[in-house]
């Protein structure tokens, strides 16, 4: 594809496009594997969630303990008849009439929910299966969890391009970075086999404090492991704690999936999709500064 | 293929795999097969949780902790005759029969049962549907009442047999469900210090919401196990014959018969 012109002796010749070995087999497969357990644990948890949409904070919370209630989705009726759907976060209350609270169900019809169908698994108000099948793709990222990070110690994967570097860490690395971002300009070239300092941060992030917090909170609701493990529901200030504590888990899962979503699309989604399923990745030659 | 068309395709595919996605996921769950393999996770929870903590606690609270309302949940109060003219004596004449498996049948009276010894607990109620309360319980050790009916060496799970119609569709639970409302435990749980059957709650007799005159506490489970409105606890080996054979009334609606999540 790249036509070099020689214009003398001096001029560089730019370097052929090739394909990089960007992903481990085993990163490729836990990634894919994660991914799947993610999404069913995102929308059973939303199932589950609709059970009862109010978060406390404490050692107990029900629909009487008011004091405790920091956060609620729900509908109310206005004395006008008029139907809407609200999320409640301390005294702030937003209207969400459509998606949460109150959203349009398989049927067609109006229903008062506060997860919407389209968001949860099943699609319908399902408890039970939205349960059976939480515990077990909560079982999937676990194990799968550990494999990754077995393999990532022992390869030195989690060392080598996850762990930032100290000098990464400086505020003109990280602020530059954020600049280029914004500016929409990703690494080129040889700079483009390393995870730069935001995608440690993200990855690492994702990694080592969001789903094992994920996983705790969800341990410290669990009855069974809190009588085995007494201090781990008061580590996160009591159960209704750790149940507000793994929606705000979710909620940040979600939000890293949106980014980095994103960011494959601007960076380039056949590129960086085929790294993640073949593990190549075509390194371009460095454009002239 | 040409590059665009490559991209093109891998656009599609995207967009595709999204919306498959969404109705797959309903498809997976609706899969008869696939929900029995996603259901052996209870077997694994289970093995773990006895792994990290057979004779573990569950956490005790102080009179501080205290729910200020807790909440009544499921049957409010059982409308069966028997149960009507029961409550109508103050549970004068109920009796808790304790049969099956046993060297010893017997039968206890309320009164019987408030004179033995008891366990007062502060715990956490926690129910599957999110929400928990902190109360206080207090009565006999369930295991207290095994060692004196003596269990045979067949005997493998207690089925506590209730008073109240949980109603609903009975078509839901199975052919073989009834609405009648049952658990079961196994004896590690039975023989679990914290496992009492309560005729007191904060201090008072068990009121018919909370499921007079005596309810299971089983602390390392969720709030479905804690069986209300107990009249009668079978000794067995195994729990088919009860209902759909699954141990319960919600377990034969779907929910896990190892409720320790």
């Amino acid at each position: 594809m790249a036509t070099s012109k020689m214009t003398g002796d001096t001029a560089a010749i730019p370097a052929p496009s090739y394909l990089f070995h960007r992903h481990t087999l085993a990163v490729r497969v836990t990634h894919g594997i994660n991914a799947i357990a993610i999404a069913f644990l995102l929308g059973t948890g939303f199932n589950i969630f609709n059970a009862h949409p109010s978060l406390y904070w404490g050692h107990y919370g029900a629909e009487a303990d008011a004091a405790k209630r920091w956060l609620e989705i729900g509908s109310a009726t206005t004395p006008a008849g008029q139907a809407h759907g609200f999320v409640r976060i301390g005294s702030l209350t937003v209207r969400t009439t459509g998606v949460l609270g109150i959203s349009t169900g398989s049927n067609g019809r109006l229903q008062a929910i506060a997860y919407p169908g389209w968001a949860t698994i099943p699609a319908g108000r399902d408890l039970a299966t939205a349960r059976n099948f939480h515990f077990f793709f909560a079982w999937v990222l676990i194990l799968n969890g550990l494999l990754y990070l077995g393999h990532g110690l022992a390869t030195g994967h989690l060392r080598r391009d996850l762990l930032p570097r100290l000098k990464e860490l400086g505020p003109a690395t990280i602020g530059g970075d954020i600049i280029r971002h914004v500016r929409l300009q990703f690494p080129k070239g040889e700079a483009s086999k390393r995870y730069h300092i935001l995608q440690k941060l993200a990855y690492g992030g994702i990694v080592f404090v969001i789903i094992p917090l994920a996983i705790l909170t969800g341990l410290g609701m669990s009855p069974g492991a809190n009588a085995a493990w007494s201090w781990l529901p008061d580590v996160f200030g009591g159960r209704p704690s750790s149940r507000s504590l793994h929606w705000v888990a979710a909620n940040l899962i979600l939000l890293f999936i949106a980014v980095h979503l994103m960011m494959v699309v601007l960076a380039g989604p056949f590129n960086e999709i085929r790294s993640m399923i073949t593990g190549k990745f075509r390194i371009d030659p460095e454009t002239a500064k | 293929m040409n590059l665009t068309t490559r991209r093109g395709l891998i656009g599609f595919g995207g967009a595709a795999a999204g919306g498959l996605l969404l109705s797959g996921c309903d498809a997976v769950v609706g899969n008869a097969k696939l929900k029995a393999v996603a259901q052996s996770a209870e077997a694994a929870t289970l093995r773990w949780q006895r792994l990290i903590g057979r004779n573990g606690l569950a956490p005790e609270f102080s009179a501080a902790d205290l729910s200020p309302n807790f909440k009544v949940n499921g049957t409010r109060e059982p409308m069966e005759p028997e149960y009507q003219a029961m409550k109508a004596e103050n549970f004068a004449n109920w009796t808790l029969a304790i049969t099956g498996l046993v060297n010893n049948p017997m039968a206890l009276s309320l009164a019987q049962l408030r004179s033995l010894p008891a366990r007062t607990q502060i715990t956490r109620h926690d129910c599957v549907e999110g929400w928990s309360a902190i109360g206080q319980w207090t009565g006999p050790q369930l295991g207290t009442l095994l060692k004196a009916a003596g269990l045979k060496t067949n005997a493998r799970y207690i089925v506590l047999r209730c008073a109240d119609n949980y109603g609903g569709q009975v078509s839901k639970g199975g052919a073989q469900s009834t609405s009648r409302y049952y658990e079961s435990i196994d004896l590690v749980d039975a023989f679990h210090p914290q496992t009492i059957l309560a005729h007191s709650m904060n201090g008072s007799p068990l009121s018919v919401g909370h499921g007079a005159p005596i309810r299971l506490r089983v602390e390392r489970q969720l709030g479905y196990k804690h069986a209300k409105y107990v009249m009668q606890i079978d000794v067995v080996s195994s729990l088919a014959g009860y209902g759909s054979g699954h141990g319960g009334y919600w377990e034969d609606r779907g929910y896990e018969w190892y409720a320790g999540i």
